[in-house]
């Protein structure tokens, strides 16, 4: 297959405009059909940014953010197609174009697929595009029939007129349509009236996958491409003094050898990938650590530990006076967690391709931020963003990863240096292991006070942790607070009267990033596991001690017993088998969890059933929702047990899959899911199961064998997984 | 020049001997199934078929397979419709991000051969490929539901 490297966007305007009538403004061929191979269909009628309908019926939407794996291309468009009264049979779904983002001054929105947002954050202007889209349509029949168009009805594609009896079809009157004013004001309907969003509908992009026909930016391939592997400084921050490639010079398919990031990595180019991993291990390279060779992570722990030895820092949220409540409680409970750095792993190692030509740039990546791709291969390259074309791959995986864009920024490069020629960089696993953007390691002092009834009083807590907000993004901390490394407690749900939360920003050098659920993969752990010691302290069961301190957060309570409900807590377990529960908000969602588990004196857990409910508002697809939570658990799992980047001599020592251990088939426990919306509302559902599984399993483990474990991976702390 | 058949077309490459299968069928002769996610054998994202047989591409030399039949994950389906495991892993909607799936599916489809009925152990052993979307519990599904459309139509 032949990806083309000129899209026909100059045809296709002209056609367009020709079928259009004249209201489309400039959009070019889609990547993904452009690179399919397959004869071109007839363009249509562009009615809006959202929606193009054909002369044939069929209706294309265009899917602004990225494909992942977490199925927002097809909750998005259900959202237009429920709009539009489209045939879903019908309907295909391809991506916006960056560039016409740049030239139409941002139509679509946001693009970026990052913090569950796809639908929360889009679905009023998704619902409204449709909405408009199928007002034009109806117009343009209603002055075709000359009848009003209250009087006309859109569905399944086709626009009927109840009382001439007259139908047509989407496509006959697209044209017409296309050139119709657009509604000001469009209602919208009411979600219990759907019949399209709201409904499990296949995902539109599965079948190309199974059938081995689906793209990922890995694929990119076009005549005279060439490859490129890259050696960064494993030590962060640090760069090559020197490198001597003597040895590789003339070997076979070799064709240039350079430094780019300011010397921070070396970059082999060969006429095959394998040539080029191959001849980069033959290169002498001699590293400068940049001052950081000694970091180690005993030095990180005792670089966050000193997070405490501050005397004032940021104050995340305060009510009442905790330190008068401690020091007035009848019982105070103190506790010290750890969580460490975690790696995205996605499955699809960094990859981007790039082709520098007459001052227009070219780029086939996978990318969870579009924008940020092409703005990153526009100020490389120093070409206007007019004049760069980003072709959206599917992701192998994005977990958060891929919303940086170092992997473009290193592409754009070496394509620079080579301009004319396509060039493909792709990482080894090892590089991806050691150059990623962590999940921050996080070190969490708590103080809980009860009264002498055993009630909750005063809460305290200090986080010392990186701010991701600052080092990566590097924007200014609102006073002084990163919302990440602070969530779930900043919004603490508890009814206590006496709270503060503290934040003391420590940054070492290793570079962190946004990882699944970001500061909910891991302040959920933190919290839920405490509230269990001061349950336990108060001599209550975790589950009523919860539901007393929930009594303003109707909507955590209600998760909170729709899972315990469904978990049978309470209820007796088999010998040996013990329970335990948290519950969280996340992502405008409400989670929580029930585990079921036993463990043995040699530390080994076998977990018999965990029990995850969600409540995300409205649900745009039940079983891709499922599908999110089935497989929040086992990210969850793998990060629990197993996932530790750990640093030694300056640089991350895990490499590969064989020494940052996730969870395979044979250990996956079984699962059982309880959909619960309440509607009324939009939460995210990509990343929220994530959070309240740890705490789950860990408070699950406390009942079974004694023992608090405060800090991860579990592995670490004398515990191992095994079958149940 | 090593001469292999892909997906039941002769093919030849002129390539290093120890070149990976994987970057050959990639790389070389333009066959994008097979994935690249770890160069160790852990992952299992470059599964392929060598003579019916599960491996993982990225750690077998070319030479090692020259003359053998590769089947990726192009090559499944027979006379365009695609293979049981195909069909049940759509009808279930395994894949997520679906990078790792056309190796899992090679792999299933490699057990059902094997095993027409697999068990849940069978199941566990055999499948070891890495999914980090975490699909584990629709594949097993999936895999059962193969299993029995199979059953089904090889008793109809």
């Amino acid at each position: 297959m032949t990806t083309a490297l000129n899209p026909s966007r100059r045809k296709f305007l002209k056609n367009s405009a020709a079928v259009g009538g004249g209201l489309v403004v400039g959009f070019h061929l889609p990547t993904a059909l452009a690179q399919s191979g397959a004869p071109q269909p007839a363009p249509g009628a562009q009615i809006n940014a959202w929606v193009v309908v054909r002369p044939d019926d069929a209706v294309i939407i265009r899917y602004a953010r990225s494909e992942m794996g977490q199925g927002s291309m097809t909750s998005a468009a259900q959202l237009v197609a429920e709009e539009l009264g489209a045939d879903w049979k019908k309907v295909r779904v391809e991506y916006a174009s960056t560039n016409e983002q740049v030239r139409l001054k941002r139509p679509w929105g946001d693009m970026a697929a990052v913090g569950s947002r796809t639908i929360r954050q889009s679905q009023e202007y998704l619902r409204k595009g449709g909405a408009t889209a199928r007002e034009m349509l109806v117009a343009a029949a209603a002055q075709d029939w000359k009848v009003p168009a209250s009087e006309c009805v859109a569905a399944g594609g086709v626009i009927t007129h109840a009382p001439s009896r007259r139908k047509v079809s989407f496509g006959k009157v697209a044209a017409a349509a296309a050139k119709m004013d657009p509604p000001k004001e469009v209602a919208l309907k009411d979600p219990k009236d759907w019949t399209i969003a709201g409904k499990p509908i296949p995902r539109v992009d599965i079948p190309d996958t199974v059938m081995g026909r689906q793209r990922y930016g890995i694929d990119a391939q076009m005549p005279g491409m060439v490859y490129a592997a890259i050696a960064q400084c494993p030590v962060f921050g640090g760069k090559a003094k020197s490198y001597d490639a003597a040895k590789i010079q003339g070997r076979r398919g070799i064709l240039k050898t350079l430094t780019i990031d300011g010397d921070n990595a070396v970059v082999v180019v060969a006429d095959n990938w394998w040539r080029a991993k191959e001849a980069l291990k033959d290169v002498a390279i001699v590293w400068d650590d940049a001052g950081s060779g000694a970091v180690s992570s005993a030095s990180i722990m005792e670089f966050l530990k000193a997070g405490f030895n501050e005397e004032v820092v940021p104050v995340a949220k305060r009510a009442g006076d905790a330190d008068k409540a401690l020091a007035e409680a009848a019982k105070v409970v103190q506790a010290e967690y750890f969580t460490p750095f975690q790696a995205h792993c996605t499955l699809e190692p960094q990859t981007c391709t790039v082709l520098i030509k007459d001052g227009r740039v070219d780029v086939w990546t996978s990318t969870q931020n579009a924008e940020a791709t092409h703005a990153t291969a526009a100020g490389v390259a120093g070409v206007p963003l007019e004049n760069v074309y980003v072709h959206r791959m599917q992701l192998g995986g994005g977990f958060g990863r891929r919303g940086a864009q170092d992997y473009t920024r290193q592409a754009t490069q070496i394509a620079k240096a080579m301009p004319g020629t396509p060039v493909k960089l792709l990482w080894t696993r090892e590089e991806d292991m050691q150059h990623d953007l962590y999940r921050p390691a996080s070190l969490i002092r708590l103080k809980g006070g009860l009264d002498a009834a055993g009630n909750p009083v005063a809460f305290w807590t200090r986080v010392a942790a990186p701010s991701i907000i600052a080092t990566l993004l590097k924007l200014p901390l609102k006073d002084g607070i990163d919302p990440q490394a602070v969530a779930s407690f900043s919004d603490l749900p508890f009814s206590i009267p006496n709270v503060r939360v503290e934040y003391a920003q420590r940054n070492p050098h290793v570079p962190v990033g946004f990882w699944r659920t970001v500061g909910h993969s891991q302040n959920p752990f933190v919290r839920e596991c405490f509230v269990d010691e001061l349950a336990q302290a108060a001599g209550k069961d975790p589950y009523e001690f919860r539901r007393s301190m929930l009594t303003s957060a109707p909507k955590d309570l209600a998760i909170l017993d729709a899972v315990a409900q469904k978990a049978g807590w309470g209820k007796p377990l088999p010998a040996g088998v013990f329970r335990g529960i948290a519950e969280t908000e996340a992502y405008g969602s409400y989670v929580a969890c029930v585990a079921e588990l036993s463990g043995n004196a040699k530390g080994e857990i076998a977990i018999h059933r965990i029990v995850v409910g969600l409540d995300c508002g409205y649900m745009v697809n039940p079983d891709n929702i499922t599908a999110q939570i089935q497989g929040s658990v086992v990210y969850a799992l793998s990060a629990l047990f197993w996932g530790d980047i750990t640093i030694k001599d300056g640089r991350v020592e895990q490499t590969n899959f064989h020494d940052y251990r996730l969870m395979r088939l044979a250990e996956m426990p079984k699962v059982e899911i309880v959909l619960a919306p309440t509607g009324g509302f939009w939460g995210g559902v990509g990343e929220p199961a994530n959070a309240p599984v740890a705490p789950a399993v860990c408070n699950a483990i406390f009942a079974a064998t004694g023992k608090r474990a405060r800090s991860h991976p579990l592995s670490k702390e004398g515990f191992s997984l095994v079958k149940a | 020049m090593i001469k292999l058949t892909v997906n039941g077309r002769p093919r030849q490459a002129d390539v290093e001997p120890e070149m990976p299968l994987l970057w050959v069928l990639r790389d070389v002769l333009d066959v994008k199934g097979p994935k690249f996610g770890c160069g160790i054998a852990q992952c299992g994202a470059c599964t392929v078929h060598v003579d019916g047989e599960p491996m993982r591409s990225c750690s077998v030399p070319v030479s090692a397979v020259a003359g053998k039949r590769i089947v990726t994950i192009e090559g499944l389906a027979q006379g365009g419709k695609p293979h049981p495991v195909q069909q049940a892993w759509i009808e279930l909607q395994v894949p997520q991000c679906g990078y790792c799936q056309g190796g899992q599916i090679l792999v299933a489809a490699a057990l059902l051969r094997k095993k027409p009925n697999p068990t849940d152990a069978d199941i566990d052993e055999a499948m070891t490929n890495l999914c980090r979307c975490g699909t584990y519990a629709r594949i097993r599904t999936a895999i059962h539901a193969a299993a029995k459309s199979a059953g089904t139509k090889s008793k109809a």
